[in-house]
């Protein structure tokens, strides 16, 4: 069999690419064509009053604000929790650390959160700050669960992006006399930004697409005005398409698709924000 | 001057030692919970209950065995979809496409990591278990096979990319050692890149399947949710309820301290301690990368 | 980069200001709009939505917020002591009456409408009728193939709801135990738990084989309803407002809302407004059975 395959290795060569390449193909095509067909199926529900209205008639008509401002909350409010801790842990971990058995157990962790499901953070965040520390079910539980989840994304990818930058940076800074954290600060950060921030992007955009974190910690089915305050339950676009795909009857099948259209638009214009940026830096970059 | 920027410093670089420690921090107290609120089963439920075959917690029947068997069995048709064509398509892009491909491919199949889960059940129930079910005659479209053709697709992406950076760093010497002796560029993937980067796909594989287990609304709109003993191959193509869409399912409903609630609980700290096992042992196996990053991104 | 960044926030500072001109209304009024928060069964959700609307329309100083989950999930909110209100398609249960008392909560009952339980298969399968006995039968197992009750050679593909769904519960009461306490019959294993009884509908509507449950509110005139005889020999009987309120149709419900004592206030004139005949017409509209 061995002798077959290696005299006639071209031929072989040539199906086993033509095999791989097919394969890439029937990996990526329903992608593209996942997208294009919630686009096609969506679009006509698209309309300003969809984006800009409140739902009414039971949620069958009218729009969807609500659950996009309850996402955007959400998103800032996981933001708000997880970028400064993240960065910083991530900063920790570059420049400080040693290759020492804590910094190991360190990255075992962080490996661990990312592998959570995200359901257990969502029982983990209804325990913790849904009944344990009385938040409620609330927009304030609900994005410090998110930011939990986010934490791990944001913590490797800004740690990637300031390791790239090259140690010369530092040893200039420092036998210029700056301190350390000046140095971080002011060189280090600066030139691993974009990455950084490509990480924060990416990161915040699995948050917005979840639902299970949210199920018990802050989102409701309907609510007659926009959340007020960080203790109000809000509703939120992954949670509302879930709700108007198996709970409401009627629902006119044109709506769903604009919704599921719109959290696809949402979350891909966050992930081609990110790859742009991540391209532009690494065009622009000096070293 | 001199004083109150060294004192600033002192504070940050404390802020920063501490924020490093976060992550063990979070780790032990999501733990911690767990126990605390799935530990009290252990004694409000006879183990021999817990491990019966039927899942019916409003008449106290606590079997969690259908439901470990139905996480396994869609765990297991994930894999078998993700592995190949994550395995392949990383090839693809590492090996033989060319480089205006690579390009275009890359940030596509991120694109695919980054479909929210409730997207993919909402086509899944409309588009693709009508579909299933006409196509394969089954009785309903609602099943373990749905499931995991979603499952693979949501796990393909971490595959890909971890696998195409363990392919990535394997050094170009070995490849081109390889054609030196007259191997093509095929028997080249298979014989020696490939073996060289084994130990990278492997975690890659592991990721993939600790994604797929872990997966909650898709599994929970699709796969019929039916608490049966999914132990046949025939399970496949039958309704099955996983521990994911279990909690999610029924969390909303339990009163708070009762002893479903508890079991709950007890089902997630099953899920924490194998997605632990499977990530302790991804990690201990060997994989230098520069690009750590986008390993745990997808 | 940073121009990116303006744009976006000025982007969302303008979608939030669309939304708080419906709330600047509450704000340029002289009192603050009170709330009421209501949560639970999801067969009662979309008539306590439009209840909701209706009530508001007139009152537009009380706002409602509505969720579903289940009556499980509106019961124990009710004894956490989060919402006014919890729906309920079930009687509150003893265990978790004794919960609400060990947390201070003393559930109040009140009947707000009937609803008609109907089984429902595929607008194709030629099947009509049956007993309540050959229901159970499908539901427990014991009958796997349509043939067994006069129908094509199919599988049944038996769906029903959650285990946190009041409906469910009373299901299991009525027509798998067929209302007998001692009776101890199961559902199936094999029983699709599915989570809304959307996604029952929808699976019905487009898969022949199956079988399955709902409020009658919740069934579209393209599914077929099976008309339902008590015992063998008896009437088969369609569900319908006449026949839940002469008692001839098996399977039909109180559905209840609960409170934490008697109701004052706001929650009380809400209450009272549900009872009178405007909002028992919106009972009726949407496929319930008005509760008088």
């Amino acid at each position: 069999m061995t002798k077959f395959l290696s005299r006639n290795r071209h031929t072989v060569q040539r199906l086993g690419f033509s095999f791989i390449t097919l394969m890439a193909l029937a990996t990526v095509l329903p992608i593209v064509g996942t997208i294009i067909y919630i686009l096609v199926q969506g679009g006509s529900a698209i309309s300003w009053e969809f984006i800009t209205g409140f739902p009414h008639d039971g949620m069958r008509a009218g729009g969807i604000l609500p659950a996009i401002i309850g996402t955007l909350y959400l998103t800032i409010g996981t933001a708000i929790f997880s970028v400064p801790l993240g960065i910083a842990a991530a900063i920790y971990l570059s420049e400080y650390a040693k290759d020492t058995q804590w910094t190991r157990l360190i990255r075992l962790a962080i490996i661990n959160l990312a592998g959570i499901p995200s359901v257990v953070y969502g029982l983990f965040g209804l325990g913790l700050f849904v009944l344990f520390l009385q938040f409620g079910t609330s927009i304030l539980a609900a994005s410090l669960t998110l930011s939990i989840m986010t934490l791990p994304v944001i913590i490797s990818t800004a740690e990637e992006a300031l390791r790239s930058v090259p140690q010369a940076f530092r040893t200039v800074s420092i036998s210029l006399g700056a301190t350390r954290w000046q140095t971080i600060r002011k060189i280090v950060l600066k030139e691993a930004l974009p990455g950084i921030l490509t990480g924060v992007i990416l990161g915040l955009e699995r948050a917005a697409g979840e639902t299970a974190p949210i199920l018990f910690t802050g989102a409701a089915f309907f609510l007659p005005r926009l959340p007020q305050s960080p203790f109000d339950a809000t509703m939120a676009l992954p949670y509302h398409l879930f709700v108007i795909s198996t709970q409401v009857p009627e629902m006119p099948i044109q709506i769903q698709y604009g919704t599921a259209l719109v959290l696809l638009v949402f979350v891909l214009t966050m992930n081609l924000i990110a790859t742009v940026i991540r391209s532009r830096a690494r065009a622009k970059r000096q070293w | 001057m001199e004083k109150s920027l060294n004192w600033r410093e002192f504070i940050i670089t404390r802020a920063i030692k501490a924020s490093g420690y976060s992550a063990v921090v979070f780790v032990l107290l999501i733990f911690f919970f767990l126990l605390r609120e799935g530990l009290p089963t252990l004694s409000e439920v006879e183990t021999s209950s817990l491990l019966n075959i039927r899942w019916y917690p409003i008449e106290n029947y606590f079997g969690i065995l259908p439901l470990i068997t139905g996480s396994i069995i869609i765990t297991f048709g994930a894999a078998l979809i993700a592995v190949p064509f994550g395995i392949g398509t990383a090839v693809y892009i590492s090996e033989i496409a060319p480089r205006w491909m690579r390009e275009i491919l890359k940030p596509l199949v991120e694109l695919l990591g980054g479909l929210p889960s409730v997207v993919l059940g909402f086509l899944g129930i409309l588009v693709l278990s009508p579909y299933l079910r006409i196509l394969l005659d089954l009785p309903t479209g609602l099943t373990a096979f749905t499931g995991s053709l979603l499952l693979g697709g949501i796990a393909v992406p971490t595959v890909v990319s971890v696998a195409e950076d363990a392919l990535d760093s394997v050094p170009r010497a070995y490849r081109e050692g390889a054609w030196a002796l007259g191997a093509t560029k095929w028997q080249t993937i298979w014989r020696v890149t490939l073996p060289a980067a084994k130990s990278g796909v492997l975690t890659a594989v592991m990721l993939g399947v600790g994604r797929a287990i872990g997966e909650t609304m898709t599994v929970m709109m699709v796969t019929g949710n039916a608490p049966v003993m999914a132990t046949k191959l025939g399970s496949l193509f039958s309704p099955v309820r996983t521990m994911t869409a279990t909690i999610a399912a029924e969390m909303g409903e339990v009163a708070n301290g009762s002893t479903h609630y508890h079991v709950l609980f007890f089902i997630g700290m099953v899920l924490f301690l194998i997605s632990l096992i499977v990530n302790v042992i991804a990690s201990s196996v060997v994989f230098r990368s520069k690009k750590r990053a986008e390993r745990i991104l997808s | 980069m940073k121009r990116i960044l303006i744009i976006f926030l000025l982007f969302s500072f303008m979608l939030t200001s669309c939304g708080s001109a419906d709330s600047s209304a509450d704000i340029a009024s002289d009192s603050p709009a009170q709330y009421i928060e209501n949560k639970g069964s999801d067969t009662i959700v979309n008539l306590a939505l439009a209840w909701a609307e209706a009530y508001q329309v007139d009152h537009p100083k009380v706002r409602i917020s509505v969720t579903g989950g289940g009556s499980g999930t509106g019961i124990a909110a009710l004894v956490n002591g989060t919402v006014d209100i919890a729906n309920a398609s079930r009687k509150i249960k003893d265990e978790e009456t004794a919960e609400a008392q060990t947390n201070g909560v003393t559930p109040v009952e009140h009947i707000i409408a009937r609803d008609a339980i109907a089984v429902i298969v595929n607008p194709n399968n030629p099947v009509n009728e049956l007993t309540l006995q050959q229901i159970s039968d499908i539901y427990s197992g014991k009958y796997t193939n349509w043939q067994d009750v006069g129908g094509e050679d199919r599988p049944i593909v038996k769906l029903s709801r959650e285990t946190n769904s009041g409906t469910h519960v009373y299901f299991l009461e009525t027509v798998l135990r067929l209302g007998e306490k001692e009776n101890k019959t199961l559902f199936s294993m094999d029983t699709l738990l599915l989570p809304s009884s959307e996604g029952i509908i929808s699976e019905v509507r487009q898969n022949p084989n199956a079988i399955g449950y709902d409020g009658l509110g919740y069934v579209p005139d393209d599914l077929k309803m099976i008309a339902i005889a008590k015992e063998a020999g008896g009437e088969y009987v369609l569900p319908s407002i006449a026949t839940v309120n002469d008692k001839t149709y098996a399977i039909a419900r109180d559905l209840y809302m609960y409170t934490n004592g008697d109701p004052t206030g706001i929650v009380k004139d809400y209450l009272d407004w549900i009872l009178s005949e405007e909002a028992q017409q919106i009972v009726a509209d949407l496929g319930f059975v008005p509760a008088k």
